[in-house]
């Protein structure tokens, strides 16, 4: 076992594709908790409109894959709107139970039998980023063939491509973000997360408020989607199971709620962590040590061990990483 | 007693601002911001509301007492928007605003404050003040992108903040969390807050509540200044002498119906609201205050 090759392997999957995707999504995330304070327990239905509003478009009817992502996003509006219609002017919890039970239900239907000439039931669609290759090679950025970084921590030209797009997504979700929350418009929003009916006091219109930051964090959604089904050239229905969503929560908590970076610091610590944690133990099981652990058991161990480590971070720094410690400790009041 | 003096002042002006008004119930007012006809509200079998008819004169105190579980809290929540009601109609500045939501009746210029303070604690005092402003372009999810144009309108707002903040003596806390505040500093908050959409009539449900007697002559001098700026004042409460001694007209709800209306020295001695009070299940501290005086 070599700790700094698990260090350098824990540390590319800090910054790959995958944790700018889930970066992206949590950031959407974040506008619906975060700041509005809705409780959506289904980001992944947002992923999987986006990801299938791709993967239909590109692998079904073979259109460019710019207007797959605009076919992702306009189901991500769609989506918002159902979800939120009926549910917003009720009290939180009844969003929180229509997202959950939705973004299953999407996934039951996506995968069913009668789907199948759209979505191909549960074998997917493949072959989904040709298009985005050859846009790499259009614009002679990366080297497909070639490495970029140093020893163990490097990466493959199209993951290299591939990231600068995601995380470009990322920083430019982050910015949307800011300014959005630095303005007017986030001081009602925030100010609804603190106490509706007191914005309603005061003539806003706390639906409509409430019903644009569904949209726009569920859009981000989609487009965290749009980009994983980029990413794999491949997407099946069981890849959007609720336990992306708890991911997602995870790394929101982990980074901080509420603060425009904290999905991003979260996402990153994240994925350190579940791979630092994967790679340790099996290394350990490897070299003889844990004798009472066969093949399966390691990955039931090891998202145990990153569960104590959430459960010891809210005990002793609820805020998250880069929470403010002053804004939780009024909130527990 | 400290609220003899602003009793004194407030009846002997009382006269001249409810000029003509019959003290029975349902009277009709010279000048009424506020009608109401009708209103009923029924939860489940409980008739919560139901009043014939109601009129509140403009630029004046008036006060909202009976017995707990008369309906006065939900009577403002249905005047207000915040409920709905089962049937009635009810004109605010002649216009009819029945059936209106909650942002919009403020927006017409009819803000409320609950009894329950809802400060936005994790929010600063300055941005609680600001979230009152009316018209803000940056409110509008495009026109959040466009500070150049919010900019402007924020510094006037904020000048305006600020010097409502001075007049409730929370210039000093501007920058502190809401949620900092004691309960009678967010009273105040709530209070600056709710006249930072420039009301034309403010409804306070129970201002005084929980509120330390220190805060209480400060509270009921702002309360006052409001109503010599030309604004209406509704106003839901139990200390009787602060209602005795503020307020210019009373409106008495028991069971849901005005039982009685009348100036302060009206309602003293009617023997419907002694009734009411002692007779009813209610049997507080509230009652006695008025036999105080």
């Amino acid at each position: 076992m070599d700790i700094f090759l698990i260090l350098a392997e824990s540390a590319r999957s800090a910054v790959g594709p995958v944790a700018a995707i889930y970066a992206l999504a949590a950031i959407g995330l974040n506008m619906h908790f975060g700041y509005a304070g809705l409780l959506n327990f289904g980001q992944v239905g947002f992923m999987l409109v986006g990801a299938y509003g791709v993967g239909i478009s590109v692998a079904v009817f073979e259109l460019p894959l710019l207007v797959g992502f605009l076919v992702g996003l306009a189901c991500a509006v769609v989506l918002a709107l159902l979800l939120g219609v009926p549910t917003l002017r009720l009290r939180a919890d009844y969003l929180s139970i229509t997202t959950i039970a939705a973004a299953e239900v999407l996934r039951l239907v996506y995968r069913a039998g009668f789907a199948e000439p759209l979505t191909n039931g549960v074998y997917g669609l493949q072959n989904l980023s040709t298009e985005f290759r050859e846009w790499n090679l259009a614009l002679g950025l990366f080297d497909p063939a070639g490495r970029y970084g140093f020893g163990s921590f490097s990466f493959s030209g199209s993951h290299m491509w591939l990231m600068t797009v995601t995380w470009g997504l990322v920083a430019l979700m982050a910015a949307l973000t800011w300014a959005l929350i630095h303005s007017p418009w986030g001081r009602v929003v925030k100010g609804i997360r603190e106490d509706e009916d007191a914005v309603r006091s005061l003539g806003k219109n706390v639906f409509a408020y409430k019903m644009q930051a569904l949209v726009l964090g569920g859009l981000i959604g989609a487009l965290a989607g749009c980009m994983m089904a980029v990413h794999q050239g491949a997407i099946a229905p069981d890849q959007f199971k609720p336990q992306v969503t708890f991911f997602l929560w995870v790394i929101l908590l982990l980074g901080g709620a509420g603060r425009v970076l904290g999905p991003i610091v979260g996402s990153m610590v994240f994925w350190f962590l579940m791979n630092f944690t994967d790679k340790v133990l099996r290394g350990l099981g490897s070299e003889g040590y844990l004798p009472f652990l066969s093949g399966p058991d390691f990955g039931a161990i090891q998202l145990a061990f990153v569960g104590a480590l959430l459960v010891l971070l809210i005990v002793f720094r609820p805020q998250g990483l880069i929470g403010d410690r002053k804004e939780m400790l009024i909130n527990v009041k | 007693m400290s609220s003899d003096e602003v009793n004194g002042s407030a009846v002997g002006a009382a006269v001249d601002r409810m000029a003509g008004a019959v003290p029975e119930p349902g009277s009709a007012k010279r000048d009424p911001i506020l009608v109401a006809d009708g209103v009923k509200r029924s939860f489940g079998g409980l008739t919560a509301v139901d009043v014939e008819h109601l009129e509140v004169q403009r630029g004046t105190i008036t006060a909202l007492i009976g017995p707990n579980g008369a309906g006065k809290s939900t009577l403002f929540n249905l005047l207000t928007g915040f409920d709905r009601v089962d049937g009635g109609e009810w004109s605010f500045e002649g216009r009819g605003i029945n059936g209106r939501r909650g942002h919009q009746v403020a927006r017409a210029g009819m803000v409320r404050t609950f009894q329950l303070t809802k400060a936005l604690t994790r929010m600063t005092v300055l941005d609680n003040m600001l979230l009152g402003a009316p018209g803000q372009t940056g409110e509008r999810m495009a026109g959040a992108f466009l500070r150049p144009v919010w900019g402007r309108q924020e510094k006037v707002n904020t000048e305006k903040a600020l010097e409502l903040l001075e007049r409730f003596k929370l210039i000093d806390k501007r920058r502190d969390m809401a949620g900092a505040l004691s309960g009678g500093q967010r009273k105040l908050l709530e209070m600056a807050r709710a006249l930072m959409t420039d009301p034309s009539m403010i409804m306070l449900d129970e201002p005084m509540a929980g509120v330390n007697p220190a805060l209480v002559q400060s509270l009921l001098h702002h309360i006052t200044s409001l109503r010599d700026e030309g604004k209406t004042v509704l106003f839901v409460e139990h200390d009787m002498d602060v209602i005795m001694g503020i307020s210019d007209w009373i409106v008495v709800l028991a069971q849901g119906q005005v039982i009685a209306e009348g100036r302060p020295s009206d309602i003293r001695s009617n023997q419907q609201v002694i009734d009411a009070y002692l007779g009813a299940q209610d049997v507080e501290g509230e009652d006695q205050g008025s036999g105080d005086e």
